[in-house]
């Protein structure tokens, strides 16, 4: 073995574990702190909304999944217990008011009376509030969480999900670029 | 004396293990029968809470946790199979929920590289092995060379 083929082989030696470490110590940084480990990825993407059979709030009556196709809609899970919920709701009232969007709301884990008194307080974005007393509808929805918030297309289709407050940002990036490119489909 | 105390410890984990099948057995009437009971405190065991990075459904006090198991108890009721019960949680929260993730394209690197980086040290260790090897036998040659000059 020549000198030089020495030098080589000793550098490599050197290179070679850096080369594995570098790449796998850069793969769980990512993976664990650019992340937020508390957002999950939603398993309902471009999923048909899930069929349900619930009462309404403020009407007596029940809906079902047919009251939410015919136009794009926002479907905002909410409670009174939920002070996120309330920080989002000027943001909500907006979107209703400035873009005539659609937005449905449903009550989650919540009481009836809490429910009606909190939207008489802050004011009513939502065209109707389904009543998802015991969350079962959340848990078929995979909610773990208040506020989230579906877009879902006019077939019914959620087309995207958010977790956490819905506020001027996430709408402009986000939601209504998509909400847009819905109408034009 | 500690025989006692070990003896009064295994009485408590064993009253608060009834305890809690037969909590758990008549909550929001999804009745279970004694054998489903085992088999429900075995399944939540295995899903992971959505809301609380790690812990089980079985262990966790949040309240989507408390849907959760409920959801685990109504599907037993209605007699699902644990791999019906896995899908049907699977489908609502991807697999987060699972404690053992399916071999998939995310997550072929996390079954694949611990194997892989296996290999690399044993190829690397064979490699060095033989350098030596070789070397002792270089330093042989000229012990031997040495010894023959003289």
């Amino acid at each position: 073995m020549t000198a030089r083929a020495g030098r080589k082989r000793r550098w490599l030696g050197a290179v070679a574990p850096l080369a594995v470490f570098l790449p796998l110590a850069a793969a769980l940084y990512a993976g664990f702190s650019l992340r937020d480990p508390h957002l999950l990825p939603s398993a309902l993407l471009n999923q048909p909304f899930p069929p349900f059979d619930l009462p309404r709030l403020a009407v007596a009556d029940r809906v079902d999944r047919a009251a939410l196709v015919g136009e794009p809609r926002l479907v905002n899970v909410w409670a009174t217990w939920c002070p996120t919920c309330l920080a989002e709701h000027g943001e909500l009232l907006r979107i209703r008011a400035q873009t005539g969007l659609s937005i449905v709301g449903i009550n989650y884990k919540d009481e009836r009376q809490a429910a009606l008194d909190w939207l008489a307080r802050h004011g009513n974005p939502y065209d109707f509030t389904i009543v998802d007393q015991h969350g079962d509808l959340g848990v078929d929805l995979g909610v773990y969480g208040a506020p989230e918030t579906f877009l879902i297309d006019a077939a019914g289709i959620i087309r995207y999900k958010h977790v956490g407050a819905v506020d001027g940002d996430v709408w402009r990036t986000i939601i209504e670029p998509a909400w847009r490119a819905l109408q034009q489909s | 004396m500690i025989r006692g105390s070990i003896a009064g410890l295994l009485a408590v984990c064993l009253f608060a293990a009834t305890g809690a099948a037969f909590a758990a057995s008549a909550i929001d009437g999804f009745e279970l029968k004694a054998g489903d009971a085992a088999r429900y405190q075995r399944l939540i065991g295995t899903f992971r809470c959505p809301k609380c990075l790690n812990e089980s459904l079985a262990s966790s006090g949040a309240p989507i946790a408390v849907d959760l198991r409920r959801t685990v108890r109504r599907l037993i009721a209605d007699g699902a199979s644990d791999a019906a019960i896995r899908t049907h949680l699977q489908a609502r929260y991807g697999d987060f929920v699972l404690y053992d993730p399916p071999l998939g394209l995310r997550t072929v690197l996390l079954w694949l590289l611990p194997a892989a980086l296996g290999c690399a040290a044993i190829g690397v260790l064979i490699r060095v092995a033989r350098r030596r090897a070789a070397q002792a036998t270089e330093a042989e040659r000229a012990e031997a060379r040495r010894l023959t000059a003289r």
